[in-house]
């Protein structure tokens, strides 16, 4: 089984993220670089299918230099080998072109099922595995809290507003995870230093027959017209409770009209 | 004027409240145009007159909504191509984005995604990094798809008596790729719906089991209000997941968000910072949830919550 899942790497949460002021993209400088949350999850799952149907697992991930830290996470993971898009032509790319870009990549390596994250947790636009579904021509199987492979079947469940949906699909598929599907493994030790041999092929635009014009910020479909800092959130009253706390919530909510 | 599409949200022919806030947005841009994907459309259809569709595609084959996803971009497509729109919104629901994400590929047109607002020249305004920035971005390429947060533009009613269209679509077979064999509703009860409400009390691990969860019930009952969940209460399965607040939960952004025995872990915070007023009850003066609060009770909740609930129900 040909597994490739899809990393992205993301400015760490726990720090300040912001944009930058000259082309109002990412400020990647500003915040420490991690793998984006859900995509250990994707990972994990990754891993298990390996573990039980045999394959190969690759990592697959479009970003700067730097992301390379997050590829040594998953490889170190157990993942079995990475290939990194790195080019200065991607650099502010949309959603619709990142697939363009990531679905040309899969078309070369191949795959039996790519698994993504859900969603970013700095763009957050959730859009990436459906586009890639759509791009690829083959099914989307996403929001999954549960897979299961048979031979070429694969039925999962989606989670959905209302509970959720049993799905049906065959392979190849697109398939993407939420945090319920499994608990990530951490790398142990053995995994971090084998990580560091394990071959991480780059690829540039021209090496993935990615066209430049239609990646990067000259060929995104959506364009970041401003930004400013939210006004900040008046600090708000903190009161210990001395046995009559529920009643001074209730005040507080009277005065705001709630009650 | 130009007709801007708007997929209707619904459940077995219940439409959802975003859908209204739907409408009210595509009327300030141009006519708006519901769309109707599967059975049900007679049972809803004067509540879309309602708020002002000027029209509205029935599309109510029931195979379009046999698979995931995929049928209702390829019928959203073909209306682009047909009736060349001036835009597409979608409720910015986890399905809402897919559907925007395939449709977008099949347009060559950019998507905005979760945005709060839209403005003339279809400019969407979105709340990032956790609420701390505002951002504006437009869509410079095919037809602008915007996916809208829900709760985040007020409904208003503007009744019309819209054309009705029925239309047909011949799904291709990559759209009939990932069957829905099987459709779990999860029961929701008589409260109000957790992205809609307009007051939401959610619960966390500090609850400490499935049966506390009525000090949150009644809490939420005694206000009319929404219950939501942590991913601590729903991973621990005393409240369903369709409840979960939270990054890979729901969003919601109502006027008043009470959490109870939250610490506010930054995923949890994805799922409710662009709430208007937020109350913590915790223990802990420590809790992250007190950096967001506008009212916190440092206090046990077991003690707070059955008071606040009792003093609201007198104050009636
Ligand atoms: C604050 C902000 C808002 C933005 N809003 C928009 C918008 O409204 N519309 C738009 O078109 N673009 C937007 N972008 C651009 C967007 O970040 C990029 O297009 C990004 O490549 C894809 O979006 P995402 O991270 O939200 O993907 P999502 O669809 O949320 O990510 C899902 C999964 O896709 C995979 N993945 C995503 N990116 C990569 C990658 N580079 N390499 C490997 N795997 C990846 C991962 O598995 C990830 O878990 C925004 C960017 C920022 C910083
Ligand atoms: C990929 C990923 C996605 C995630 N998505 C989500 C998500 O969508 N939604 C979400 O909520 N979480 C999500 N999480 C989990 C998140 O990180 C936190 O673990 C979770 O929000 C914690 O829930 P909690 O606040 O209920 O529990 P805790 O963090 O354990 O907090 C419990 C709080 O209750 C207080 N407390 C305890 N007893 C009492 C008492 N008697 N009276 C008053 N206060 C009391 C404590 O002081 C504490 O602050 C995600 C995590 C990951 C890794």
């Amino acid at each position: 089984m040909n597994i490739v899942v899809c990393v992205k790497q993301v400015p760490d949460t726990a720090t300040e993220r912001k944009l930058r002021s000259d082309d109002k993209t990412l400020d990647r400088e500003a915040a420490d670089g991690v793998i984006n949350e859900l995509d250990e999850y994707a990972v994990e799952e990754a891993l298990t299918i390996k573990e039980a149907h045999g394959g190969e697992v690759t990592v697959l991930t479009m970003g700067p230099e730097k992301a390379s830290e997050s590829i040594r996470k998953a490889l170190a993971m157990g993942a079995d080998k990475a290939v990194h898009v790195s080019d200065e032509a991607l650099h502010g790319s949309d959603a619709l072109s990142t697939s363009y870009a990531l679905a040309q990549v899969l078309k070369k390596v191949g795959f039996d099922i790519v698994i993504l994250g859900a969603e970013s947790t700095d763009a957050r636009t959730g859009l990436l595995a459906s586009m890639l579904s759509e791009r690829l021509g083959v099914p989307q199987v996403t929001l999954a809290n549960k897979v299961e492979i048979d031979g070429s079947s694969l039925t999962a469940q989606r989670l959905t507003d209302y509970g959720f949906d049993r799905v049906e699909a065959s392979l190849p598929a697109v398939v993407s995870v939420v945090e319920k599907i499994n608990e990530p493994r951490y790398p142990s030790f053995k995994g971090i230093m084998a990580a560091k041999k394990k071959p991480v092929e780059k690829l540039a635009v021209a090496d993935a027959e990615i066209d430049a014009a239609k990646v990067g910020l000259a060929g995104a479909s959506t364009e970041v017209v401003d930004f400013a800092d939210a006004p900040p959130r008046e600090k708000g009253q903190i009161v210990k409770d001395e046995g009559d706390g529920g009643v001074k919530v209730a005040e507080f909510l009277a005065s705001k009209k709630f009650i | 004027m130009a007709e801007i599409l708007v997929l209707v949200d619904h459940v077995d022919g219940e439409v959802k409240k975003v859908t209204f806030e739907l409408l009210t947005l595509a009327r300030r841009h141009g006519d708006a145009a519901a769309v109707w994907v599967g059975p049900g459309y007679e049972g809803a259809k004067d509540k879309l007159a309602e708020y002002g569709a000027a029209k509205v595609y029935v599309a109510a084959d029931e195979e379009l909504t046999s698979y995931v996803v995929a049928p209702k971009a390829e019928l959203l497509a073909q209306l682009v191509a047909e009736k060349s729109p001036a835009a597409v919104l979608v409720a910015a629901t986890g399905e809402g984005k897919e559907i925007a994400g395939r449709l977008a590929v099949k347009t060559e047109s950019g998507v905005l995604t979760d945005v709060v607002d839209v403005a003339d020249g279809f400019v969407g305004e979105h709340s990032i990094f956790g609420g701390a920035i505002v951002s504006h971005a437009k869509v410079t390429k095919g037809t602008p798809i915007i996916a809208v947060r829900p709760n985040s533009t007020a409904p208003e009613a503007a009744p019309s008596t819209p054309a009705e269209e029925q239309v047909s679509v011949t799904l291709s077979d990559a759209a009939k790729a990932a069957k829905v064999v099987e459709k779990v509703v999860q029961e929701k009860g008589e409260r109000p719906e957790l992205t809609e409400a307009a007051i939401v009390v959610s619960g966390g691990r500090g609850v400490g089991g499935a049966d506390n969860f009525k000090l949150i019930e009644e809490l939420a009952d005694s206000l009319g209000a929404a219950v939501g969940a942590s991913r601590a209460a729903t991973d621990a399965g005393w409240y369903p997941h369709t409840f979960q607040v939270g990054q890979t939960g729901k969003t919601v952004s109502p006027q008043l968000y009470i959490a109870v025995g939250i610490s506010g872990a930054i995923q949890h915070r994805a799922g409710m910072q662009t709430s208007k007023t937020i109350v913590a009850i915790n223990k802990d003066p420590d809790a992250p949830i007190f950096e967001l609060v506008d009212y916190g009770i440092v206090g046990d909740l077991f003690q707070v919550a059955p008071q606040l609930t009792e003093e609201i129900t007198k104050r009636k």
